[in-house]
């Protein structure tokens, strides 16, 4: 969480939005994470599609949990309200507030951390009372904070940076949410804004839980043997007073490719993950055919990305609560209280 | 049969069924009956932790003094459940009496001196004249009629009247007024066979007198639920949990009945069932941070799980009112009885140092009150506050004075900026001290850009920035410690009722224990010993109790807990002598009767502890 300003730095001729903002309007403060953290990245699409959407900053609530992602809100928007909760709760925190003030904007970052173990229950109610609120999953399959614990979304095979290998099953967020019923799920990768941006866009305006599950590379996976960068390495070869942490800085890992083509994607540590970015002629309302061709992708280990799943359809939370559209902390105290009058006539029926 | 002296208004009837037989609408009518007489009385519900099957008791007690309290005696025992006979007919008093279904004759087995034993052929009387056929619930008609005609029998032999009874079958099936006619039958068949068997009516019974006017008869956990209605809460969020549920069914049944936009049919409330309490807990922050008055009822192991989250409201300072109905622990133990052992837990829950005002009503008129009373402290303070409630005020129907409001009242929303202010003003900090009383000043998300700040549970400085600076977080914690001050000031007083001479003894009860210590202290005080009471009805201690504390040489606490917590509050927070405390325990999961402080304080008059 950074609690160093960022400086406006203003130039002539920098663009605005319609409410005559710019884009350093729509960011927040300095980033703690490691440099070439994907988040960060996310961080950036975050605010372009916030400028280019033209929101007002106060109109917008966001939300997070415990963990690297969860430090994220802290790093756009700064005029709006934010709310770091606990470890994997931020999905509650968000429904109270939404239930209060349906009038505002909810963004929730997460990560695979967050919301696949320790908030894996709070994630899937979410999803299931279609909570309107953008839900981000910062997905790097690992746990930073504490140095690189496996997530429930690492891979079978894969490796800590001290070489234990992971022989549990990956939990996909992604066929998660579609199977319990999520009304917009989508997945995408940190370094593609070209994707991400209209994603989010698209996120914040569906009435509804709208879930993006953004692989975002970990630079404390550039840990592996031979690597001049790497924990071994730099320990040897510095003399250092006191032993401390060191995450070699690194560069953001950025894709661009269309519509159609797979990519191949070197990650910090070295190895290659596959992404397809859906055809155009996809289908992303049949629930049964997107499971069918997540498995299929999953069977050629590639990772299908784009907007897998929707359904505009589905009721949202206030919609199945019958609440007033009229934001509930917005009523005065005397819409609320039925009056002295009312309470004497209720009483006649407790004799 | 009504030999001896009458026993009238004063008696203890107690009916023994099996959990699920439909008997709770019965001894509802007869509870009602008495109050209707003009008769004081009070209900307590015996049952099980299951479904049904298992054996169930309903207590009612009619007091011409008023009193409340359970009483460990019974005049009248309605024995319907065959199994607990033996132990039904053991707990009847000496000249106490005994009904029971006499279709299967057991007066052999059914024999102790003193007590009589009055069987009726309810069954039999039921099957000769009703058709097994199914009406409403689950229960045969024939199983339900059993219920009401051991009604009509009492009213035969206590003589509570049976015009009253019929009144009251009128109003209930109001909406189904052909029931009204099975059911007085049932009754009739009763109440005409008790008068042609028994002599009528025993010496123990009822009589009409005036003593519940200006009352009504209400469970806690409604009139709290009506509190969070008057007090303007939208949003509750909870997980059902033994035995606090019936507060949000209660809530929700007043927010469909006055909440409801009159022209569009829109909730103005939103009541969400969480997927558990953690998450419950974590709506009742996100609304309250949102602007919204919120709320979530629980109980023991939901507050366990709340922790984390309470921990979090209070050092981010959020407003937020979590009811504590408390049942009996540690851990699950046993969750349809009642205990008062929560107190350690709400005070002082979650990790690290914190301290939350805990509320501490004694009936459900004061669970209406406070209910009101903790979400203006909630805003006022900006922190978590709890109302500590049990099962037998919020589960069991009390007679309390008629609730009521003063429309003049407006809520304490507490120190929120508006826009305007914030327009007018320099910069906002979050956490800043401005008044010098602890108490920062807050914005509500969605207003104006210069108040939008970030919620953390980790280090902050005053102007809410994240910080591990060792003085800069020193400054927010014992910012915290000068609010609980604050605190102090705010939560309701103790409430002392002065012995009628000097003593230097007092007695220091709270919630629930109240009645039974009003009581205790009228018997103490007829054999000569008289003691101050202070009852307790907030956490901090405001001055009063300290004073009460200088002022008494012996002070006996009473409570429904094994660990005498209340006690070790008083001696954390106000470093009360420990010798001066003498503790009155009672917990075994039932409502404290009077006997066990009368018991208590003589037995320390016959050790030479009181003068």
């Amino acid at each position: 969480m950074s609690y160093i300003t960022k400086p406006k730095v203003k130039w002539s001729g920098r663009q605005t939005n319609e409410l005559g903002l710019t884009l350093a309007d729509y960011e927040g403060g300095l980033s703690t994470l490691c440099a070439g953290c994907g988040h960060d990245s996310i961080t950036a699409a975050l605010v372009k599609a916030f400028w280019e959407l033209a929101l007002k900053p106060e109109q917008v609530i966001k939300l997070s949990g415990i963990g690297c992602s969860s430090k994220t809100p802290a790093y756009f928007l700064s005029g709006a309200h934010g709310f770091n909760s606990v470890h994997g709760r931020m999905p509650s925190v968000a429904t109270g507030a939404q239930a209060a003030r349906r009038d505002l904007i909810a963004i929730g970052i997460s990560g695979d951390g967050d919301s696949l173990s320790i908030g894996f229950g709070q994630f899937a109610h979410a999803v299931r009372r279609n909570l309107n609120v953008l839900y981000i999953i910062e997905n790097n399959g690992v746990y930073g904070l504490t140095k690189g614990q496996f997530s429930a979304s690492a891979d079978p095979g894969s490796k800590t940076k001290k070489g234990l290998e992971n022989r549990n099953q990956a939990i996909d967020p992604v066929t998660t949410a579609i199977s319990l019923g999520g009304s917009f799920v989508a997945r995408s990768f940190s370094g593609d804004k070209e994707q991400l941006v209209p994603l989010i866009k698209a996120g914040l305006r569906h009435p509804g839980c709208a879930v993006i599950d953004v692989i975002s590379p970990c630079v404390t996976f550039n840990d592996h043997e031979g690597s001049t960068k790497s924990y071994a390495w730099t320990r040897q070869h510095l003399h250092a007073a006191i032993e401390t942490d060191y995450v070699a800085p690194s560069t953001e890992i950025e894709v661009d490719y269309a519509e159609g083509e797979v990519s191949d994607v070197e990650l910090h540590d070295g190895s290659v993950i596959r992404l397809k970015k859906l055809d155009q002629d996809f289908d992303p309302s049949s629930r049964a055919q997107v499971l069918g061709h997540l498995a299929a992708a999953h069977e050629r280990q590639e990772i299908l990305t784009g907007l897998l799943f929707l359904n505009e359809d589905l009721p949202s939370l206030h919609t199945i609560q019958g609440t007033s559209r009229k934001p509930l902390s917005r009523f005065a105290f005397d819409e609320l209280n039925p009056g002295a009058a009312a309470l004497k006539t209720l009483q006649e029926g407790m004799r | 049969m009504a030999t001896g002296n009458a026993q009238i208004n004063d008696f203890v009837l107690k009916i023994a069924t099996v959990n699920g037989s439909g008997s709770a609408s019965a001894n509802g009518l007869l509870m009602k009956a008495l109050f209707r007489m003009g008769i004081p009385v009070t209900g307590k519900n015996l049952f099980p932790s299951n479904i049904q099957g298992l054996p169930t008791w309903y207590e009612i007690r009619a007091s011409r003094e008023g009193y409340n309290a359970r009483v460990s005696r019974v005049d009248v025992m309605v024995a319907m459940n065959a199994q607990t006979y033996a132990r039904d007919l053991a707990e009847v008093g000496e000249g106490g009496y005994l009904i029971y279904d006499s279709t299967w004759p057991r007066e052999s087995q059914l024999q102790r001196e003193g007590v009589h034993v009055l069987g009726i052929p309810l069954s039999g009387m039921v099957n000769a004249n009703f058709e097994s056929a199914r009406v409403r619930t689950a229960a045969p008609i024939r199983t339900l009629m059993k219920n009401i005609a051991y009604v009509g029998a009492l009213c035969a032999l206590m003589q509570i009247d049976r015009e009253i009874v019929r009144k009251l079958l009128e109003e209930t099936f109001a909406a189904k007024p052909k029931l009204v006619e099975p059911n007085f039958k049932a009754v009739t068949l009763g109440y005409d066979y008790a008068r042609e068997h028994f002599d009528c009516p025993l010496r123990v019974r009822a009589a009409p007198m005036d003593g519940t006017g200006g009352k009504i008869l209400i469970e806690g956990n409604a009139a709290a639920a009506l509190g969070c209605l008057y007090a303007g809460a939208t949003v509750g969020a909870w997980y059902p949990i033994t035995p606090s549920t019936s507060l949000m069914d209660a809530f929700e049944n007043f927010c469909n009945k006055f909440r409801k936009d009159p022209e569009t049919g829109e909730n103005r409330f939103c009541i969400i069932q969480a997927e558990d309490e953690l998450a419950a807990a974590g709506m009742v922050l996100g609304a309250g941070w949102a602007g919204a008055r919120a709320f979530t009822p629980t109980s023991g192991p939901g507050i366990s799980l709340m922790s984390e989250f309470i921990g979090f409201a209070y050092y981010t300072e959020i407003p937020a009112v979590f009811f504590d109905i408390q049942r009996v622990g540690p851990s699950t133990g046993m969750p349809t009885r009642t205990q008062q052992c929560d107190l350690m837990t709400a005070a002082y829950a979650s990790h690290g140092d914190t301290r939350h005002p805990v509320l501490l009503p004694s009936d459900p008129k004061e669970c209406f009150e406070m209910a009101v009373a903790a979400f203006d402290l909630a805003e006022r303070l900006q922190t978590p506050v709890f109302v500590l409630s049990d099962l037998d005020i919020g589960m069991n129907e009390w007679m309390v004075d008629e609730l009521e409001w003063d429309d003049s009242y407006r809520p304490d929303r507490g120190k929120v900026l508006t826009d305007e202010d914030l327009t007018r003003i320099d910069q906002f900090h979050r956490y800043l001290d401005v008044d010098g009383d602890g108490i920062p000043y807050r914005t509500l998300p969605g207003s104006h850009p210069k108040g939008s700040y970030f919620v953390r549970g980790s280090g902050h400085d005053q102007y809410g920035r994240y910080t591990e600076d060792a003085d800069e977080y020193q400054q927010v914690v014992d910012r915290l410690r000068l609010k609980w001050q604050t605190a102090k000031t705010l939560v309701p007083d103790a409430v002392l009722r002065s012995a009628r001479g000097h003593t230097d003894v007092g007695i220091i009860a709270f919630g629930s224990s109240h009645g039974a210590t009003v009581e205790a202290l009228d018997r103490l005080a007829a054999e000569g010993v008289d003691a101050d009471y202070l009852r307790l009805r907030a956490f901090p201690f405001g001055k009063e109790v300290e004073k009460f504390l200088d002022q008494h040489r012996l002070v006996f606490v009473l409570e429904q807990n094994r660990d005498a917590q209340m006690r070790g509050l008083l001696m954390l927070e106000l470093d009360a002598d420990p010798d001066k405390l003498i503790s009155i325990l009672h917990y075994n999961g039932l409502p404290v009767p009077s006997d066990v402080i009368v018991e208590s304080v003589t037995e320390h008059i016959r050790q030479g502890a009181v003068a």
